[in-house]
């Protein structure tokens, strides 16, 4: 069976590629990162893998904004060896039937570069602005799972508890009618939902008052997914914030699940 | 032409920010009728008139912004508060700006960012300006600008160039002056130099020998600028630590003892001896020799540690101080060594409380506005750097005001050996090229280490203040570790206080020489003096040795990974530190005076214990009240406010978190990571700070701030036999002068304390392997004078073999056992106890070491073997706070008796209930594992009760009746309510 090769992306300001790489490692992957940079500069070309993983962190501060600047460089800054640019070398990734996985920051960049929804591709048309606290919080959540999702990578889950980390995960449409489309061919994938109550809005189990509770979204295909919590932050059973009390500890970290549907469904495409 | 650029949030949705901001200003302004609504708006200044698309591409997110280019965005009726930043000042949102608009126009192009606040209400002119200082700007690094809607419908562009500066001379000045002029010398120029030190440095000008040598090169028998100004930063009391090696005479009970230096005697002398008799046991592998600590972590891994304090900065600008002492403290670990790689920052801050009311004296920020840009600075510092912050505590004391206490710390990991070579060791080889990494050198920070010398007055300058980039610093960190594990430097060491004369100078020493020239260094702005590219604290750079035959591959790597990285001169074994400007000899200090030339200060301690007050402890009408009101105490109230706002688990190996139970909200002991991924080893770091205990006797409060941060350590699962702190002083000022009459009290309890630290390290068989000191936090303001109570941050640092049995300190279940383990004893002196009546008590608590470390290692048997569901310790409030806490953090009751409590005898219920005795843990234990338990732990198993299904703390007196039933909501809300901002 050929082997499945992750890239994750870092540099500028990325800082969850280790655990990123490590999730993939662990899902049984080879995996490699690439600073940003060395994409740009030819050393590592996405064409060259199965799954691409843009990981959470700050890229470039946040300062215009989470992955504003990110997004103006995925479009114009080119590649040294090819003249191509990052958005063009992801169009034709996805062609390829490829996975891309973005999580906070790596989802902040996919919907502002409007490769989320991506009806059309390119087009922004949701975006992720300030938690309605207005404060950058970390804290674990459940994710409920959407059966009818097309997504490949919440196959089989239920429900996900995962740890949020960020300030501006706010998820709002441009419009109702953008709303509605996601939410009737069933791209939202994860919503925010309390232990055992289904999606909220109410907060902290919510914890940025996004619309629809929506945590993440995936593509028609389901083949590109980005969510603001981090499934790789729950790679080992001690990661959990209650496992001292747990009876039975789990074995594993339960956000594994997510990189090993990525892994199982490229295993049997390529 | 320039063109203003504003951005805001589209008006259907909810201005996040804005309400935020509402409501702190309503917080510092509670009379204020609340306005109607705040809008906030990004603003970029662009110096140059450019199309609109590429302004919208760059700067606007059409979801959810709109942008308007060259007019205002809203034009409703309101005040309009424009926040820029004054020349000079980083402005790295300015910077994103123009780096986005060069990647879509090509063209680099400046760009100034500033906010933009649009408060609608009807206000008073100077109410506006109140609120735009108050809350929204720091007059020391912003610029205002106001406008009321309507009548203004444009705003103009504002361009914060940098104007006026120097031409790049050098100064010669002559030294040949009386007294009184050479510390006025001193004083005018910040150079924080006493007159011996000024004279020192005069004979050795004037030396024929110097005379000679200097002359060869061009210089007459003056000092320059550059060398008066990198000796006063060298012989700093913050670089130098001159009091910590100052001969004392210390006085106590009519004997005098001579200690030839603090820090040789008892903070290294203790690491030493306990070394020794570790033998092959001995966890240390680099102490006090480097930028951090090391010690073991396994057969392949070392661990690094450091913790820096930025107190004088965060007076000033609590944000851009604290951002800067966390990423600042970053660059100690990392540049440990051969450089090692982040794995946590914790952070300590001691403030007063956010509640303050009183008139401020001049100059001081109220403690609420410090508190939140701390906060703030850190978090971004923290969080942006992808560094977990897993441990901290904040401590209140009025104490404070003058001088908040902003310790931040970091650890980092690296393997034993790189390319063969131990990575512990630097080696600089004559002929090595000096380079400069990462940021560029502007006028922020000049001369930060003198003056955080000195005690904080109304003319401290403000060009100390320096505002961190962490992402600057995040790619000049992804550069070095992969140029490090390809072996392209020799040598590498941050640049922090004093800059480029500190870190050249003490690598220098290394070799035996360097000569640096100061026209290389890449300038922010043209128009620096020579002294000042030598001594700027700008941030974000590292000082490598790089070898001729590396430095290609090394700057091709640098250009690569978008980082500058620029020759600025040679290692070399000369015996000197030369500096050259164009071409021209500027400096030319011999390095033995540099670093030996400074006279050892002397110095008087005088001891005399103080009297308390009081020996009867008040007993409350109501106890069920009285430990409500306790939890609320600021030093014992939750902080979850704070620790919500960290990352406290990115790089995915969080094992104990800082908030663990039920709902994710009791107050962790201590933390435990895993730094390696594939590995169950685990990490373990905790403190400890009891810093109102100097006002009986800072011996005690040394050896308790020592035993706090083992104990906590030891109680999530950390190994005794494995183990290593870090003492950070912050003291008031110890040397004795007209403005400080009682210094020589002040230097006897920093004598004290460093005895205790150095008893109690023996004892613990703990060792120092870094640390530091802050000696000047007194602020003096007109008649005022505010000392801040003298401090010890201890944080500990060690292992634990398996991380999966790490302990939380939340009850885990109905039905378990609660031992109490330690005695009690009528040791309420300055407990949070008396504070809360307004007494200070008489009786110290004293820590029995010997007894304590066998419960710590039988302890961490107990753990290990499992018989241990939860370990709490008992610190501020003592065994009430300790249940309540472990209850309410679990969702379960407990039934305590205080009549099974091993205490002294006499004790009433109430001193049995908030006595502060140290080494005390109280522990959880099922069942089926009682009779394991107590045959392990010995005579010191004392159980005092059971946990039940009922959610209530129920504790009954030594007569039998019920002291306390409380139920354990009102408790934790009685805890969570106080710092719930």
């Amino acid at each position: 069976m050929a082997q499945i090769k992750a890239l994750v992306i870092t540099g500028f300001g990325t800082n969850c590629e280790m655990e990123m790489a490590y999730a993939c490692r662990q899902a049984g992957a080879a995996a490699d990162i690439a600073h940003i940079s060395e994409v740009l500069g030819g050393t590592y070309s996405i064409g060259d893998y199965h799954f691409l993983n843009l990981p959470g962190g700050f890229l470039d501060g946040d300062d215009l904004g989470s992955a504003q600047v990110e997004s103006v460089r995925l479009k114009y800054a080119r590649i040294r060896t090819t003249g191509r640019t990052i958005f063009e070398e992801i169009e034709t990734f996805i062609e390829r039937g490829m996975l891309i996985l973005g999580v906070c920051n790596g989802f902040q960049a996919l919907v502002k570069s409007g490769v989320l929804p991506g009806n059309p591709l390119g087009k922004r048309r949701v975006s992720l602005t300030f938690n309605d606290s207005a404060k950058f919080e970390d804290r674990w959540v459940h994710l409920k799972v959407n059966p009818a999702s097309p997504c490949v990578f919440t196959r089989g889950i239920d429900l996900l508890p995962v740890p949020v980390r960020h300030g501006e995960g706010k998820f709002v449409c441009d419009c109702d009618e953008t709303l509605s489309e996601i939410s009737r061919e069933n791209l939202i994938a994860v919503q925010y939902a309390g232990e055992d109550s289904g999606p909220t809005m109410e907060y902290p189990a919510n914890p940025n008052g996004s619309v629809y509770a929506i945590a993440g979204i995936c593509d028609r295909t389901g083949r590109i997914f980005g969510l603001m919590p981090h499934p790789e932050a729950y790679t080992h059973p001690t990661n959990h914030p209650s496992w001292t009390r747990m009876k039975n500890s789990v074995g594993k970290g339960e956000g594994l699940a997510i990189f090993e549907n990525a892994v199982n469904f490229l295993k049997g495409i390529v | 032409m320039a063109v203003r650029v504003e951005v805001g949030l589209k008006e259907h949705l909810f201005d996040a920010r804005g309400a935020r901001i509402k409501r702190q200003i309503l917080h510092a302004f509670p009379h204020l009728t609340p306005p109607e609504r705040i809008s906030c708006f990004d603003i970029y200044h662009v110096d140059e008139d450019m199309a609109q698309a590429p302004l919208e591409e760059a700067f606007c997110d059409p979801v959810i912004q709109d942008i308007a280019v060259g007019e205002v965005l809203r034009s409703v009726r309101g005040w309009y508060i424009e926040v820029g930043f004054k020349p000079g000042v980083t402005d790295n949102v300015g910077h994103s700006a123009q780096y986005a608009l060069e990647l879509i126009t090509g063209s680099r192009i400046p760009v100034y960012s500033a906010r933009g606040y649009l408060i609608q209400g009807d206000y008073a002119p100077d109410m506006i300006e109140a609120i735009a200082s108050e809350c929204l700007a720091n007059l020391l690094i912003h610029t205002i600008r106001v406008f009321h809607f309507p009548e203004f419908r444009r705003i103009d562009p504002f361009i914060p160039r940098i104007t006026g500066l120097h031409k790049p001379i050098v100064e010669e000045l002559s030294l040949d002056m009386s007294d009184e002029e050479l510390l006025r010398l001193s004083q005018t120029r910040t150079l924080a130099l006493t007159v011996d030190e000024m004279k020192t440095i005069a004979r050795y000008v004037k030396a024929p020998k110097t005379i000679k040598a200097r002359a060869s090169l061009g210089l007459s028998g003056k000092i320059t600028d550059v060398e008066l100004e990198c000796l006063a930063q060298t012989w700093s009391e913050h670089c130098k630590h001159k009091i910590f090696n100052a001969t004392i005479s210390y006085e106590e009970n009519g004997k005098t003892k001579k200690i030839s230096s603090l820090f040789a005697s008892y903070i290294r002398g203790a690491t030493a001896r306990i070394r020794k008799a570790q033998g092959h046991r001995d966890v240390c592998v680099s102490v006090f020799s480097d930028n951090a600590g090391v010690i073991r972590f396994n057969d392949e891994y070392n661990l690094v540690f450091k913790v820096e304090t930025h107190n004088s900065p965060s007076a000033l600008d609590p944000y851009g101080g604290a951002l800067t002492g966390i990423v600042g403290v970053n660059r100690d670990p990392f540049g440990t060594g051969m450089g090692s790689k982040l794995i946590f920052n914790t952070d300590v801050f001691c403030f007063a409380s956010p509640f303050f009311s009183a008139k401020l004296p001049p100059k001081i920020l109220h403690p609420l506005r410090i508190f939140e840009g701390v906060r703030e600075g850190v978090e971004h510092g923290g969080n942006k750097s992808g560094i977990p912050t897993v441990n901290g505590c904040i401590v209140f004391d009025e104490r404070y005001l003058g001088k908040p206490l902003v310790y931040c710390g970091t650890a980092g990991i690296m393997p034993g050996e790189i390319n063969g070579e131990p990575s512990h060791i630097k080696k600089i080889i004559p002929g090595d090229l000096i380079v400069m990494s990462g940021g560029r050198i502007g006028k922020d920070g000049i001369h930060g280490a003198t003056f955080s010398s000195e005690e904080l007055h109304e003319e401290s300058p403000t060009s100390a203040v320096q505002i961190g980039d962490p992402i600057t610093q995040k790619k000049l960190t992804d550069f070095l570790l992969v140029a490090r594990d390809r072996g392209l430097y020799h040598a590498i060491t941050d640049n922090g206080a004093g800059g480029l004369s500190s870190s050249v100078g003490e690598m220098a020493t290394a070799c035996g020489g360097c000569r640096i020239e100061l026209d290389k260094p890449l300038l922010k702005y043209h128009g620096l003096r020579p002294w000042e590219v030598l001594l700027s604290e700008a941030q974000e750079r590292m000082t490598l040795a790089v070898s001729p035959d590396r430095i290609e591959e090394f700057l091709a790597l640098s250009g690569r990974m978008d980082v500058e990285s620029t020759v600025i001169g040679t290692f070399t074994d000369s015996g000197f530190f030369h500096c050259t400007y164009e071409g021209r000899t500027v400096a030319y200090l011999s390095l033995d005076f540099l670093h030996n030339g400074l006279p050892p200060m002397r110095l008087r301690a005088i001891w005399s214990p103080p009297a308390g007050d009081g020996t009867v402890t008040p007993v409350p009408d109501d106890h069920g009240a009285k430990i409500s009101e306790m939890l609320g105490r600021l030093n014992i109230c939750s902080k979850e406010y704070v620790v919500r706002q960290y990352d406290h688990e990115v790089q995915g190996g969080s094992v104990v978190k800082p908030l663990v139970g039920e709902t994710c909200d009791g107050p962790s002991d201590a933390a435990v990571i895993r730094p390696l991924l594939e590995s169950d080893e685990g990490v373990v770091v905790s403190n400890g700070i009891i810093p109102r205990y100097s006002d009986l006797d800072a011996y005690h409060m040394a050896a308790c701030a020592l035993d706090e941060a083992l104990r906590n350590y030891v109680c999530v699962g950390g190994n005794p036999d494995h183990w290593a702190f870090l003492d950070n002083f912050c003291w008031c000022d110890p040397v004795a002068g007209p403005r400080n009459p009682d210094g020589e009290y002040k230097l006897a309890q920093l004598v004290r304390a460093n005895k205790a630290l150095y008893d109690y390290a023996l004892a613990y068989s703990c060792p120092m392997i870094s640390g530091k000191d802050s000696m000047k936090n007194d602020y003096i303001g007109g008649d005022v004078k505010i000392s801040i109570p003298p401090t010890i941050l201890i944080s500990v640092i060690g292992k634990m073999a398996d991380a999966k049995k790490a302990v939380t300190m939340d009850i885990k279940q109905p039905g378990s056992f609660i031992f109490l383990l330690g005695i009690t004893k009528n040791e309420l002196g300055c407990s949070e106890y008396l504070a809360s009546w307004g007494k200070k008590g008489f009786r110290l608590p004293a820590v029995d070491a010997k007894k304590a470390l066998r419960r710590y290692r039988l302890i961490h048997e107990g753990i290990n073997q499992g018989l241990i569901l939860s370990a709490h310790d008992c610190s501020d409030g003592g065994l009430a706070v300790c249940l309540a806490e472990m209850a309410f953090a679990g969702g379960y009751g407990m039934d305590i008796d205080l009549g099974r409590v091993k205490a002294e005898k006499g004790m009433n219920d109430t001193e049995i209930l908030y006595s502060e005795s140290q080494s005390r843990i109280v522990i959880e234990v099922s069942p089926d594992k009682r009779k394991t338990f107590t045959k392990l732990m010995g005579r010191d198993a004392v159980c005092i009760g059971s946990t039940t299904g009922e959610p209530r703390l129920v504790i009954r007196a030594k007569s039998g009746h019920t002291l306390i039933c409380q139920t354990l909501v009102d408790l934790k809300t009685a805890w969570k309510k106080t710092l719930d901002l």
